[in-house]
């Protein structure tokens, strides 16, 4: 069997957060249960292997917390959104299926952007075309080009945001071009 | 012991009660919005959203309640789970949806899948017949 081996600083965070997990699930924070969570955890990391998730190695820790306040921001606005549209328009609202090119090849970073993108409610992923990066997306009342267009530029700012997280180098560098010219 | 409620009790409380209400009243939303919108892929939008800040709420509101810290990161967990899987579900019943045509074009403005789907289906029958030929 040839394995790839991962190295432990990429397998760090998976670890963590099962241990996390585990003294969530106790409800206990002891020393002495935490140690035997992370022995669990690196037993379980090894018998269950996974493909290790591809990290930049970069996570801005400034970016994310505005970025996460925002998110929460936008989601309650939407949901309200949502509320309304439930109610005032219910069954004639128009929707619209929208093709958005994302810049990002990484597979993290477009699953984190589909994350994002259908957790604030009025917008889907409906198709993701992995080769070209594109992801297809249902936007709840899209009535005419003028919305689809705002769907697709709240589609690339999320992404742009995330690569502002947690981005490789060199898709920060051309992001930062893009917006600079 | 029932120490007098001080001016923090009374805060915590209303907060979590301002929480609770919003929070159910978010469930709401989405019975309405499954019961009101038109075709699979907009209930979608209504059955699986509002719940996230619902979910929320509610938990926001237990956790100011029980006022112990160990809880905190038990549903910090359960909620961020409830983020993982909320958005996987949405789409893989979006896309079978699609897929099936469970959806009502005349609704639709834009459909930026449907050329990309037909191509692809003829690019498919295309290969299918050069097979058959050889």
């Amino acid at each position: 069997m040839s394995r790839q081996r991962v190295s432990l600083r990429q397998e760090l965070p998976l670890l963590v957060w099962l241990v996390i997990v585990w003294g969530a699930l106790w409800q206990d924070f002891s020393p002495g249960n935490l140690l035997l969570g992370a022995l669990l955890a690196v037993a379980v990391a090894r018998l269950f292997y996974l493909p290790p998730v591809e990290l930049s190695g970069r996570f801005n820790v400034l970016k994310a917390v505005p970025f996460a306040v925002v998110f929460l921001g936008r989601v309650v606005a939407a949901s309200c959104q949502v509320f309304y549209l439930a109610v005032a328009q219910g069954p004639k609202v128009t929707n619209a299926v929208v093709a958005v090119p994302l810049r990002s090849h990484s597979d993290l970073m477009v699953t984190a952007t589909g994350h994002v993108i259908s957790l604030i409610p009025g917008s889907l992923v409906v198709e993701v075309d992995r080769s070209t990066s594109t992801l297809y997306i249902h936007g709840l009342n899209v009535r005419n080009g003028e919305d689809v267009l705002k769907l697709r530029k709240e589609v690339r700012d999320t992404e742009a945001g995330l690569i502002r997280i947690m981005g490789t180098k060199e898709e920060l560098a051309a992001l930062k071009q893009e917006v600079g010219a | 012991m029932s120490p007098e409620p001080n001016a923090v009790d009374t805060l915590i409380d209303a907060v979590s009660a301002v929480f609770m209400v919003v929070g159910a009243l978010m469930s709401l939303a989405a019975a309405i919005g499954l019961l009101r919108f038109p075709d699979l892929m907009s209930r979608m939008h209504a059955a699986t959203k509002p719940q996230v800040l619902g979910l929320f709420l509610l938990l926001a509101a237990v956790g100011l309640q029980l006022r112990t810290w160990w809880v905190w990161p038990v549903l910090l967990v359960a909620w961020i789970f409830q983020l993982l899987t909320v958005p996987v579900s949405a789409h893989m019943v979006g896309r079978a949806g699609y897929r099936t045509k469970h959806l009502h074009k005349e609704l639709l403005s834009t459909d930026e899948l449907e050329a990309v789907v037909v191509k692809a289906a003829k690019a498919a029958r295309d290969s299918e017949e050069n097979d058959g030929g050889m």
